[in-house]
């Protein structure tokens, strides 16, 4: 059954407010979730009122300037920052996104909050652990499964086939949709959950893999793909623009076509 | 394919449990999270809207006296509010089987299309239960 309420060990409490710097002219106030495993206390909400005409626009800017010059053990993923790694994904002002591609100034209300990404244990502050999320990756094989002997040179494809797998191989596993996903909230220990859904069906649209039947085998149960309710939020909030909500339409269409 | 590692969440090295980051906590809604719910709320209505239905047949079984009451309290105003409820939910819930109907074949999946689809939804809940309860008021002897 779904627990709406947080535990009582992660209730937050309300933390540190740090002032903006004197002669700050634009100053904007953000809400971030602290959380220090190694204190003995719940997480808390700190407040930075951040001068953000003396950093970058994205929420990663501002982010990595409160960590240079105000707070230096603020913990945060991140590597690219230009939207490829999949590593700065957290909850912005109520919706999973990059940080390095948001501009806090598209983030609506007067006071932005950050906080990690939802429903999913937390390492420290901004960083989830997303243990399950890759092994639910690796669960689903993603990689390519042949039984004909290896060609001479490269397993060939024409451009309609290639076609096929656009919109689903541009995923970075940034873990935005699944943990948008309330079915995924609920249910994560059994739901492979969108990302999963939808690098399984990158694998079963592929015209060169040769294991469609045992990869459907594997999906076809109440929990692993039917949790989804088609409630959109992975398609709401992916980043890179993609549909898992379709993705995981298509393999439950696959497995109708299969007895039909 | 390979389950899912039994063991892919461990301890950790923390002095207490990980906390649960916040979810419906922080969570800004889109209209589609709210169409998903509503269908498994307007669901659970026309379960109440069917013992109504029962109740009422039951009443009718048991002679004039037991129907007049039954029907008095119907035509209450809380009982009139909630057959409203239950109209719009009985329409809401058509409307949003249909739209599943569409999300099943493969179609309306762009976030856009959706939010078109479920606003339709709740506008014709809304719309066509104000209807048959204008007509249902206005024919009523």
């Amino acid at each position: 059954m779904a627990e709406f309420a947080l535990p009582k060990n992660s209730k937050l409490t309300k933390g540190k407010h740090h002032p903006a710097p004197e002669g700050a002219k634009k100053v904007k106030t953000f809400k971030v979730y602290r959380y220090d495993p190694e204190v003995d206390s719940n997480p808390r909400w700190d407040t930075y009122d951040v001068d953000v005409g003396s950093c970058g626009p994205m929420v990663l800017d501002v982010i990595l300037h409160i960590k240079n010059t105000v707070d230096p053990t603020l913990a945060i993923r991140r590597s690219c920052r230009e939207g490829v790694c999949g590593s700065c994904s957290v909850n912005l002002g109520g919706r999973n996104t990059l940080a390095c591609t948001h501009a806090w100034s598209d983030v609506p209300g007067k006071e932005i909050t950050i906080s990690p990404l939802p429903h999913m244990p937390v390492i420290k502050d901004l960083v989830a652990d997303l243990t399950l999320f890759f092994a639910q990756y690796e669960s689903i094989e993603p990689w390519l499964h042949t039984d004909t002997p290896e060609p001479q040179k490269e397993w060939v494809q024409t451009p309609e086939d290639r076609g096929l797998v656009d919109g689903l191989y541009e995923c970075i596993m940034c873990a935005c949709c699944s943990t948008s996903c309330p079915s995924y909230w609920w249910n994560q220990e059994k739901y492979l959950g969108p990302a999963a859904l939808l690098q399984a069906y990158r694998w079963l649209a592929d015209s060169r893999d040769e294991a469609r039947g045992e990869r459907l085998d594997y999906l076809e149960d109440p929990f692993k793909l039917y949790r989804c309710h088609t409630i959109m939020n992975c398609a709401q909030v992916c980043p890179k623009g993609l549909n898992p909500a379709k993705a995981i339409a298509s393999i439950k269409a696959m497995l109708v076509d299969r007895v039909v | 394919m390979s389950q899912v590692k039994a063991d892919a969440r461990g301890p950790g090295t923390a002095v207490r449990a990980r906390p649960m980051s916040p979810h419906l906590q922080v969570w800004r809604w889109h209209v589609t999270m709210a169409a998903s719910i509503a269908t498994r709320v307007s669901g659970g209505a026309l379960y109440v809207g069917l013992l109504i239905v029962v109740g009422l047949a039951l009443s009718l079984a048991a002679g004039p006296g037991a129907y007049t009451a039954f029907a008095g309290v119907l035509g209450s105003p809380i009982g009139l509010l909630v057959l409203f409820g239950i109209t719009v939910a009985n329409f809401y819930h058509l409307a949003a089987g249909v739209r599943h109907l569409a999300f099943d074949s493969g179609k309306g999946f762009l976030p856009t299309t959706a939010n078109i689809t479920a606003w339709l939804c709740f506008g014709f809940a809304i719309v066509a239960g104000i209807a048959v309860f204008a007509l249902a008021l206005m024919t009523r002897s």
